[in-house]
């Protein structure tokens, strides 16, 4: 069982995962341009990574998948374009956390502040997850908010690096809008000097 | 005297509101280009909060990305989902006195077509759009860089981000550029050659001999494709040729505004001694016509030059990667593109849908014909090019080749809106990304210049350019 916290955020995240371990994946194949029409995000969650689900070997098909919270992924997962309708989609799956060996700029900015926590590991311990999942599929892992960690199967914990803002923003709910309005006399005052 | 200074670093520090210890810069957004794909979430968070757009004139809307090309279509009417995407962004402009060039506007075209061409985007500024090419307004000499609609919602609100501030990196183009080869070669080059990962988390400066013989339009495909190789922004710092586009354009400063403008932006240009965070050389002295093979833009090589083999690569990763590419791009190693039948050649896009990239496929074509059995079809960036374009007969260059010549949008770039190409079927395209599916569902795209795509409409494959621009009579 998981408690949320006031970001809504669960802590710790327990669960099993999912590998798709493909460098490069890029949110045209996450979120086809074709499902971007819509005004709202509902429903992006079913057309995840849609055209390679056609395939029946595909990961998200396997058993067990519907219930993974965490995806492992390979290098610069979320590259290409900036569509948010990305990280909404996986979270609409049920992922709350990617596990990487690294991520393109904009899908990062736009996983955390939907809750999706990318996850960066350094290519030795990506190597130990995925060898622990090929080991057993339905292992869990675990990943600690609070102390920035990714827990292995094995017991391993591993840190990895959140920006203290985001780490910040998670654990306390904390919204970047808020933070930006409570800044109005600032930016008036930047207004009234700047051409 | 302070510290010698980047272009990049001039342009943050002019606008940073505020920075607290251990938290974000509040950055200033001087220009917030809107379209309808991205923008309802971020009206909807305006409208949770109750809260109105706080600065409507910075603030600049078009509709682009699933705006119908076929100028027929309005008459028979829009899909359902189609019309309401564009109606709630009539609404929200209506509703927070947002500019709206929507369809039937003179102004009307493709968000990074129109910034710098009515004189919006300008040297200095900040500009970001819920769109990852926004780095094409880094030929400006501007910071500009793509976000989501979350972040569409926080400027919308505030006219500020929540930024750390990324690396610099000067990308240094070594070389003078041969004949038959553009900004559009130089870029997929570059991304070649650091990987689609390899600008992650900073923004280029573009410096050398070629970037600066390069036309503003060019420079804006080059910045375009920034983002391709995963960098945050591109740049290229303003100079006189910068000056001479802008000057005269519809939104830019004018009479006493103009000159003071332009003495602000004679300080920008990186100071001599200024350091990078990392520096990146590419020689282009030899470069030929670029041509993708693979589902990235990374996976791209001379038109002369063999496609890679999986074997060959140093990891196991690239070579399942490249593998899987070329299964889905069903293209053999280990010898050049060249002569690979094609079915469609699409001219369009933020990247190469100017004057001057029409001018170029134009060229290619003229007094000849598109191959039988492909289909051509030419996008202008921009209603302003569609008839600047029109004006000087371009547009009968296309159509007596044989190509269709349609409606400004984003088109075959992102397949929204109709225009797109059959399960398995090629395209050779002046667009910025191959990945798999993106000229609609199953389709196979290799990018290239417009030289060179207008060139593969002839063969009917894909062509090097070089040989019709040497044969004349297409000038
Ligand atoms: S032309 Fe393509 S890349 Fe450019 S804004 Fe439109 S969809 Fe995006």
């Amino acid at each position: 069982m998981s408690a949320e916290n006031p970001s809504g955020y669960p802590v710790p995240l327990r669960s099993r995962a999912v590998r798709v371990l493909l460098d490069n994946i890029d949110t045209d194949q996450i979120t086809p341009a074709r499902f971007l029409k819509s005004t709202d995000k509902a429903g992006l969650g079913e057309v995840l990574f849609c055209d390679w689900r056609k395939d029946p070997a595909f990961a998200l098909n396997q058993p067990g998948a519907r219930d993974a919270r965490i995806l492992v992924a390979g290098d610069n997962f979320g590259c290409g374009s900036s569509r948010e309708h990305a990280p909404w989609a996986l979270v609409g799956w049920g992922f709350r956390a990617i596990v990487a060996t690294s991520f393109a700029d904009i899908f990062r900015n736009n996983a955390h502040k939907n809750g999706l926590l990318p996850v960066i590991v350094p290519p030795a311990v990506h190597a130990r997850v995925v060898a622990a999942l090929e080991a057993d599929p339905a292992a869990e892992l675990e990943v600690d908010l609070p102390a920035r960690e990714l827990v292995l199967p094995s017991g391993e914990r591993a840190a990895f690096p959140l920006d203290d803002f985001v780490h910040h923003c998670l654990l306390t709910g904390l919204d970047e809008l808020g933070y930006l309005l409570a800044h109005d006399p600032q930016i008036t005052a930047f207004e009234a000097k700047h051409p | 005297m302070s510290a010698p200074r980047t272009l990049f670093d001039k342009v943050w520090d002019a606008h940073v509101v505020a920075q607290e210890p251990g938290r974000p810069a509040v950055l200033y957004v001087d220009l917030h280009l809107v379209h309808e794909v991205t923008s309802a979430q971020g009206f909807l968070a305006l409208d949770e909060r109750g809260l109105m757009v706080r600065r409507p004139e910075r603030t600049v809307a078009t509709m682009d990305h699933i705006t119908p090309t076929d100028p027929g279509a309005y008459a028979q009417g829009l899909e359902e989902v189609v019309t309401k995407t564009l109606s709630t962004l009539e609404a929200n402009c209506r509703k927070h006195g947002v500019r709206l060039y929507a369809v039937g506007d003179r102004r009307r075209g493709i968000v990074h077509v129109i910034g710098p061409e009515l004189g919006l985007s300008q040297p200095g500024m900040t500009i970001v759009c819920g769109d990852s090419h926004t780095s094409t307004h880094g030929a400006m000499g501007a910071l500009a860089f793509g976000i989501g609609s979350s972040e569409v919602g926080h400027v919308l609100a505030t006219q500020c981000l929540l930024q750390r501030r990324p690396e610099s990196a000067r990308v240094r183009f070594e070389g003078r550029l041969p004949a038959g080869v553009g900004a559009k070669d130089m870029v997929l080059r570059l991304i070649a050659q650091v990987g689609i990962g390899g600008g992650t988390g900073s923004v280029f400066e573009y410096q050398g001999e070629a970037v600066r013989g390069l036309s503003m339009e060019a420079r804006m495909t080059l910045c375009n494709m920034s983002i391709e190789a995963g960098a945050r922004a591109g740049m290229v710092a303003p100079d006189d040729t910068t000056y001479a586009y802008l000057q005269g354009r519809e939104l830019a400063p004018a009479g006493a505004a103009w000159d003071a403008a332009v003495a602000r932006w004679r300080a920008l240009p990186t100071d001599d001694g200024a350091t990078f965070d990392r520096e990146i050389t590419v020689d282009v002295a030899r470069l030929s016509p670029m041509v993708t093979f693979g589902t990235n833009p990374a996976m791209g090589a001379g038109v002369d030059e063999a496609v890679p083999s999986p074997d060959a690569m140093p990891d196991a990763a690239s070579r399942t990667a490249l593998g899987k590419a070329l299964d889905y791009m069903q293209v053999e190693a280990g010898k050049p593109l060249l002569g690979k039948p094609i079915d469609v050649v699409f001219v369009g896009s933020c990247t190469n849908a100017r004057l001057s990239d029409l001018r170029e496929a134009a060229a290619v074509l003229r007094g000849r014909k598109v191959k039988d059995g492909v289909r051509m079809l030419v996008v202008p960036g921009s209603e302003a090019v569609k008839r600047d374009a029109e004006a000087e007969g371009l547009h009968e260059t296309f159509l007596a080749a044989g190509a269709e010549w349609r409606e400004t949008g984003c088109s075959m770039c992102i397949a929204m809106n109709g225009d797109m190409l059959a399960p398995g079927r090629y395209a050779v395209s002046t667009s910025n990304r191959n990945f798999e599916g993106r000229q609609g569902p199953g389709s196979r795209t290799f990018l290239a210049s417009p030289a060179t795509a207008a060139a593969s409409a002839v063969a009917g494959a894909v062509a090097d350019p070089r040989p019709l621009l040497d044969a004349g009579g297409a000038r």
